[in-house]
């Protein structure tokens, strides 16, 4: 350990550490464009100079490692003059386009200019101007509010290992370009829009959607695949329009993968079933919960259960699942696609079954299976949780006795026999765990609010449970969780507090692969 | 020595002796010339024992920094596992500078000479030489000179019988000012984007391919030969003026004087004297205005300034500039200095890595505004912010690119602040009045 006094405040961090790193520590954020946590150093963008006692030249804190007794000042007039002269640069070919600009409002330009900035430019000369370019992929790159921090070639060649930007021309007519033949394509290629600290690298799925400030935002995961990547869920009037990765040293260092960040539709969907509904005369019509909670524990009642369940279903609802079960059986099958890794950190993928809690339902007693009815008894009742059956014909349903839909979407196979229709949140729309294949237990929150008379999957189960005779009285998913932890030895000693926004792991999940990267406070 | 190749008397010509002379360009030449004993005696000693007399010689760099040599080679450290690099910098690009071009044009086996006599010193087997792009004939020379050494034995596998082996590399640079910067250069000898890196590491603990590596300028390690055989108390005695400056070394003229060319002195001649007897004065009804003493990025010298310099690296230094690269460029008073600067600043601007924020936007900015006043468009004020940029660009960056930049500008304003007024206020330069005035 190394002790140091940054600002008057006295740091201990580990040797190695950089300037700006342990500053962190003591609370001060040095302003800073080309350093990120997730990449490797390059020292160029000079804006994080600061004055460190008995050097002769301010020093870059990014790449200046501590030392013992060293004295670093932040704010003195050297270094403070230093930081604006560098701003002031950064801005005299610099659009000032916020107003039309995606970034503005999450801008480090913006945001380190109010700080530390000249309120005018001394410059009068012309601005350099280049067109904007599409970099393929979901990427656009608009080199005119380019600040040539090279974070995005340095995540393309030392994360992703696919070369495909770099810096074309020399001099102030320099710009990010891409090698002949490639394109912004790889499947982990979006995460340079994150990395950009200005509006140069943006979402073509984003563009001109929404102003930063208008979004709200939600800690949540992705519910994409297996992998579980901390996402946040940022919304605008109730709809989801973007996700963004959430740093966690233990899953996904800062980013996720292409295919989950734009994979987030399905959550928006309007063709919703919004209302309880029972089956009165041979058509389904509207009710009310208690009613239609009544008509559904009426046809449960004391029958073989079949529960057709959806891996996008929390550990919470599973669970409730497994106790309705009742000596039947339960089964899921999972959307599959390419395994794409993301080369440079380890064991971070996009993973080839595309759901969130594959882990979690097998770990509750699911089966996954290809043919998702097959085990589906002549004589059962069939519980379709959360599952859209799509591809499968009605006709598999025939020899169900009763046929419960507890989803968000009336699948159109089960129209014709369901005799109640449950309406529940999709993922977006409820709070719970998930569990992914690294058995790690993590939490996601309500983003938007469910449509109509939706209710929460774990609480409409409960009221279930509830009327069937079981215990119930959840009015918490906290409440269903520490009653999971206390019944099933791998959810053991698990809580939502000490889960937290991080996750933990399975108390006997397998030991991953992964070395946690060092993951500065982004 | 000027055009076409008469030493003038009062120059000392160690190692442009032969420059003229077409024999010795070749193996055969070169040997009847007494070359290759330097080498054939360097392999025969003890690495440390050539560091040693290169330390006691007491040569200093010759490509601008002027970091005394022996101390550099002894920073190798032998047995420490690793393959050691030597990387000889021809990479000449700093403009007035073409002492190395001349070298390498007329003595190219010197060169490989001191290369194979600077890796065996530094315990490295293998030594590039990173020449310019633009240098077409040097190139032709050095490369059959490697040719014929290795087809003589004289360097490869089994260097001279001695067992020992010593590879010489040419590697030909595309043509970027900022790859003559020691990091850049082995970065684009890797095959990277010539990016100076960030020191530390230097390059005697990561330098090419991230192995210690040594880096010389081609006049450092031809020096090395002769100190060698003629000892260094013969290499310490020549020096005119300051002990710690000794040996000869080569300037390169050019500009507004009447012999443009390379010539030999021993460190602290008088600048004086070098400029009007050696050099032949100022073209005819002219007279010198000020001078560049030290390859562009140097500050500018008025001519109270030159003529009271010795030219060595303390001398430059005491009034007000440095010896750099020994390009020397004289400026008489048939030049606006504003253009001048103007042009030098274009340069900079063009030639930056684009790395650093100061560097990419700041050079070109002060290009934007120097030209504005170049071209009478130009305030009061853009006087100041000049001045301003330029502090901010003065290190704080990567490498000295940026406040190469700097210099001449704010050297310029300093030193010749009349005519930016001048022109700011609407009077322009005229080269004829300004001559007669």
């Amino acid at each position: 350990m190394v002790n140091l006094t940054i600002e008057d405040r006295p740091v201990t961090v580990p040797e190695g550490t950089t300037i700006l790193e342990a500053a962190k520590v003591a609370g001060i954020l040095i302003p800073h464009y080309c350093y990120h946590p997730g990449l490797p150093i390059a020292g160029v963008c000079r804006m994080c100079l600061v004055q460190v006692e008995k050097a002769p030249k301010l020093a870059p804190s990014c790449a200046t490692t501590v030392a013992e007794g060293q004295v670093v000042h932040v704010y003195t007039d050297k270094s403070l003059e230093a930081r604006k002269a560098v701003l002031e640069m950064l801005l005299i070919n610099h659009p000032l386009d916020c107003p039309i600009c995606d970034q503005s409002g999450e801008c480090e330009l913006q945001d380190f200019t109010y700080m530390e900035g000249r309120k005018e430019s001394r410059y009068r000369d012309p601005k350099r101007f280049n067109p904007a370019e599409d970099f393929g992929g979901d990427v656009i790159y608009v080199p005119n509010r380019c600040i040539l921090c090279t974070r995005c070639v340095r995540f393309m060649d030392d994360v992703a290992h696919e070369p495909t930007l770099n810096v074309s021309e020399r001099g102030d007519r320099a710009l990010i370009g891409k090698f002949e033949g490639r394109d912004m394509t790889h499947p982990w290629a979006a995460n340079v829009i994150d990395l950009c600290p200005v509006g140069a690298l943006l979402s073509k799925d984003f563009l001109n959607k929404a102003r930063a400030w208008e979004l709200d935002r939600t800690a949540s995961i992705c519910p994409n695949c297996t992998q579980g990547c901390n996402v946040m869920m940022e919304t605008r009037e109730n709809q989801i329009v973007r996700m963004k990765p959430r740093p966690n040293e233990n899953v996904n260092a800062f980013f996720m993968c292409d295919w989950g960040r734009l994979n987030y539709r399905w959550m928006n969907e309007k063709n919703r079933a919004e209302q309880p509904m029972v089956r009165q005369g041979g058509a389904l019509a509207a009710t009310t919960w208690e009613l239609a909670i009544t008509a559904a524990a009426r046809a449960l009642n004391g029958k073989k259960v079949f529960v057709a369940a959806s891996p996008m279903l929390s550990n919470e609802s599973l669970f409730l699942l497994t106790e309705l079960i009742q000596g039947g059986s339960g089964a899921f099958r999972v959307v599959e696609g390419d395994e794409a890794p993301l080369a440079g950190v380890e064991d971070l993928a996009l993973r080839r079954e595309r759901a969130a809690n594959v882990y979690g339902a097998e770990k509750l007693g699911f089966k996954k299976t290809r043919d998702l009815l097959g085990g589906l008894g002549q004589g059962d009742v069939l519980v379709v949780a959360g599952e859209d059956l799509a591809g499968i014909d009605a006709a598999a349903l025939s020899g169900a006795s009763d046929v419960i839909v507890i989803s968000s979407v009336l699948p159109e196979a089960a129209a014709a026999r369901a005799s109640v229709v449950l309406p529940i949140a999709n993922f977006a729309e409820e709070e719970g765990t998930v569990t992914n294949l690294r058995g790690r237990v993590q939490r996601f929150t309500q983003a938007r609010q469910a449509p109509g008379e939706t209710r929460p999957s774990w609480l409409v189960l409960g009221d279930l449970l509830g009327a069937l005779g079981k215990q119930s009285n959840f009015f918490l998913p906290s409440e269903v969780f520490a009653r999971l932890a206390s019944v099933n030895k791998s959810f053991a000693g698990l809580s939502y507090d000490t889960i937290g926004f991080k996750g933990l792991p399975l108390a006997d999940a397998p030991a991953g692969p992964k070395t946690p990267i060092a993951v500065g406070a982004a | 020595m000027g055009f076409p190749h008469h030493p003038h008397p009062r120059e000392t010509t160690v190692l442009s002796k032969y420059f003229g002379d077409a024999e010795a360009r070749t193996l055969d030449g070169w040997k009847k010339r007494g070359g290759y004993k330097a080498l054939e005696k360097a392999l025969g000693m003890q690495p440390a024992d050539i560091v040693n007399v290169v330390k006691e010689s007491g040569l200093r760099g010759r490509g601008g920094a002027g970091f005394p040599t022996g101390m550099k080679w002894s920073f190798m450290k032998p047995g420490d596992g690793k393959p050691h690099y030597l990387c000889c910098n021809a990479d000449e690009s700093e403009p007035g500078t073409f002492k190395d071009r001349e070298l390498m044009r007329w003595t190219p086996h010197a060169l490989v000479e001191g290369c194979a006599i600077g890796a065996y010193a530094i315990g490295a087997e293998t030594a590039y030489i990173y020449i310019r792009g633009e240098f077409t004939e040097p190139l032709y020379w050095m490369e059959k000179a490697v040719a014929e050494a290795y087809a003589a034995g004289i360097i490869g596998k089994n260097a001279m019988g001695t067992g020992k082996r010593v590879d010489v590399y040419v590697h030909k640079g595309a043509g970027a000012y900022i790859c003559g910067e020691e990091t850049a250069l082995m970065n684009s000898l890797e095959g990277r984007r010539g990016n100076p890196r960030i020191k530390p590491p230097f390059p005697a603990v990561s330098g090419v391919f991230g192995m210690p590596t040594t880096i010389n300028n081609v006049e450092t390690l031809i020096a090395s030969a002769p100190i060698l055989l003629n000892g260094a108390d013969w290499y310490k005695k020549m020096s005119l003026s300051n002990p710690k400056s000794t040996g000869t070394k080569l300037f390169s003229v050019c500009g507004n004087v009447q012999r443009p060319g390379t010539y030999e002195v021993v460190l602290g001649f008088p600048f004086k004297e070098f400029l009007y007897d050696l050099c032949g004065g100022p073209l005819h009804g002219r007279k010198f205005k000020a001078v560049i003493p030290g390859g562009a990025s140097v500050p500018i010298q008025t001519m109270e300034e030159a003529e009271a310099t010795l030219m060595d690296y303390e001398g430059f230094v005491a009034q007000g500039s440095m010896l750099g690269s020994g390009g020397v460029i004289v400026i008489d008073d048939a030049q606006p200095m504003v253009t001048v600067i103007a042009r030098l600043a274009r340069f900079f601007a063009h030639e930056s890595c684009a790395q650093c924020t100061q560097c990419r936007e700041g050079t070109a900015w002060t290009t934007k505004i120097m030209e504005r006043i170049r071209d009478g468009e130009g305030t009061m004020e853009d006087l100041d912010t000049l001045l301003d940029i330029g502090e901010q660009m003065t290190g704080t960056t990567i490498c000295v690119l940026s406040d190469s930049c700097a210099v001449p500008v704010a050297s310029g304003i300093k030193k010749f602040r009349g005519e930016f007024e001048a022109l700011i206020q609407g009077r322009r330069f005229h080269p004829v009045t300004a001559a007669v005035a």
